[in-house]
């Protein structure tokens, strides 16, 4: 097991270490146009090449390459050229949001899909079960910005019970989260719920539900004691990497709502072409999608009781 | 000694056994629904031209509400949008975008995804260890993340568009073809086609990769309601098609400044392409159920 867990680690470092690779070599091909940004465009071709050999930009590939990866090692993310401030500073407060963000989205998604999926799981192929699953097709069908759209123009304009922003401009506000988090969830439980109710369908067609079934223990204590324990495991493994999902979903919402977060900052940052900016958020993205991956895939062994290391 | 000929059965025409595949997808309600709806909005792509009340660029009425009567006795069915342009016309034609660039992406994203999987799967080894390694690292990305660094650097037209959606979903679809590949490698009519001395391509594609289509039927078709979602959602962020052709994201992006005081404006694009990706979807899961069936 300990062997395992190091070789995921493994290649959860090597993984991020290509991806740092490739999002400097793509990114370096828009990179022209940095001392303009930095500078003006008031400046001459002299000043902004001074500027360009100043900050290094003249010297080999690897050389940058290996200065940059060994600054973000140590936390030193560059410095942003829309912001004209340390990354660092913009980009852990936005993260926070975030955060806050899918937390709530999580906490809604994970008991309302499991719930579902298992009630729909528990009788394949009731009505309960058609219902279930048709209606988890449509919410998936509707993409984030059309749900954002349709959602505001229910409770923001025909009801008028909601803050159609979510700028949060006046401190932290639980009602401006309401939307964002509704949206978010709707589109991304019909997916745990699909797979929950494949995994719970499978596990009641098995021979020691039947059993259970058939020396006559109540229904309710088969669900629960017997089906539920089977039925879960692989759910988990959905729901790690549904944040991978999140991460792109959080990206509209933020940008329809005004959600200062992380994946409006994403957006923002390549709508300017500020590189150091994006290298650090589309790493802090992509090093959360490892994490949650290699989390399921250890957790998932750790859980599945036919898995064993000796 | 005489010859013998031995009388074969004739093989069905492609066309015949493709129709024989949609009555068995009669069975599934669900997938009928889906299919109407697809069928519906190629419809409205194709005869766009002819339908279309209005031409889609058109400035003719700013602001006009759904069913408002417009000049010379037509009629604005949907409203007309911020800058007077005739919203279902614009939705009708948004079709024909759509309905060209998803299956032409997907088409893209499946013509290099299959080659990489077909020699991942068959191949093994190093190929097999390299291409999933590669696969492995694009598909960490999360999708959008991907999408909008990449049109943030090569720039947002419909060829980069192609692109982008290319160079990420070509990994998912090598990674289904290989695990198909992998099932189907041991079976015996590849092991008699390596006995007859073929070579390894006419194998997988001429044995595996007909063998494989069930899987990766049902794939295409949600492939393609998810690539629709995605230029909708880069015309959404504004990194989509350029104006002023219609794009249903684009509409959504132009008109939701609007949605408080106009709401139809981006209302109905919305509406359109959540029934065309449900469409696919429902599709798909019917196709899926059909499949299992037998």
């Amino acid at each position: 097991m300990m062997i395992f867990v190091l070789r995921r680690c493994g290649t959860m470092v090597l993984t991020m270490l290509v991806v740092s690779l490739l999002l400097f070599l793509l990114l370096e091909f828009s990179s022209g146009s940095v001392a303009i940004k930095v500078l003006g465009p008031y400046t001459s071709e002299e000043q902004r090449n001074l500027w360009l050999e100043a900050h290094g930009y003249f010297d080999p590939l690897p050389v940058r390459y290996f200065r940059w990866l060994g600054n973000f090692a140590i936390g030193d993310f560059g410095e942003s050229i829309r912001f004209k401030v340390p990354v660092s500073d913009v980009l852990w407060p936005r993260l926070a949001n975030t955060g806050i963000l899918a937390l709530a989205t999580l906490g809604t998604v994970v008991p309302l899909s499991l719930g579902l999926g298992v009630l729909a799981g528990m009788r394949e192929g009731s009505k309960l079960d058609r219902t279930i699953s048709v209606g988890s097709i449509i919410t998936t069908s509707v993409p984030e910005f059309a749900s954002a759209v349709l959602l505001s123009a229910v409770f923001v304009f025909y009801l008028d019970l909601l803050p159609g922003t979510s700028g949060m401009s006046d401190g932290f506000d639980l009602v401006q989260l309401a939307l964002p988090v509704m949206v978010l969830v709707l589109y991304d439980f019909g997916y745990v719920t699909r797979m929950t109710r494949a995994s719970m369908a499978e596990v009641m067609m098995t021979h020691y539900i039947r059993t259970a079934v058939l020396k006559g223990l109540p229904y309710k204590a088969v669900i629960m004691k017997h089906a539920l324990r089977n039925a879960l495991i692989a759910p988990f493994t959905v729901i790690m990497l549904q944040i991978n999902w999140l991460l792109s979903g959080v990206i509209v919402v933020e940008y329809y709502f005004a959600y200062k977060g992380f994946g409006a900052l994403l957006l923002e940052a390549s709508l300017n072409q500020d590189i150091f900016l994006i290298e650090a958020c589309a790493m802090v993205a992509v090093f959360v999608a490892v994490a949650t991956q290699t989390i399921a895939d250890v957790g998932y062994t750790y859980l599945n009781p036919r898995i064993r290391f000796s | 000694m005489t010859e013998q000929t031995i009388e074969l059965p004739r093989r069905e025409s492609g066309l015949l056994r493709a129709i024989k595949s949609v009555a068995l997808l009669r069975e599934s309600v669900v997938g009928m629904i889906g299919l109407g709806i697809v069928v519906f909005w190629v419809l409205i792509a194709l005869f766009a031209d002819l339908i279309a009340p209005f031409p889609p660029n058109a400035t003719i009425m700013p602001l006009a509400s759904p069913g408002m009567a417009g000049p010379d006795g037509a009629v604005f069915w949907l409203g007309t949008d911020h800058i007077g342009r005739d919203i279902l016309s614009r939705i009708m034609f948004g079709a024909q975008q759509v309905l060209i660039f998803a299956p032409l992406a997907t088409l893209c994203a499946y013509s290099v995804g299959i080659p990489m999987g077909l020699a991942a799967g068959y191949v093994g080894g190093m190929t097999d260890e390299v291409l999933s390694f590669i696969a492995n690292v694009i598909l960490s990305f999360p999708v959008l993340v991907l999408y909008v660094i990449i049109i943030s650097v090569i720039g947002a037209s419909a060829v980069n568009i192609l692109i982008a959606v290319t160079f990420a979903s070509a990994p998912g679809i090598m990674r289904i073809v290989r695990g198909l590949v992998l099932d189907l490698r041991s079976r015996e009519y590849v092991a008699a086609a390596e006995t007859r001395g073929e070579s390894p391509w006419r194998i997988m594609v001429l044995e595996i990769l007909p063998n494989a289509r069930g899987p990766l039927i049902v794939d295409i078709c949600l492939r393609v309601g998810y690539v629709i979602i995605t230029i909708g959602v880069l015309g959404f962020l504004g990194l989509g098609l350029p104006p002023p052709d219609p794009d249903w994201g684009g509409m959504i992006n132009e008109t939701r400044q609007m949605a408080m005081t106009f709401p139809h404006m981006a209302l109905f694009p919305c509406i359109a392409i959540s029934s065309l990706v449900l469409g696919f979807n429902l599709l798909a899961d019917g196709l899926r159920e059909v499949s299992l069936r037998d």
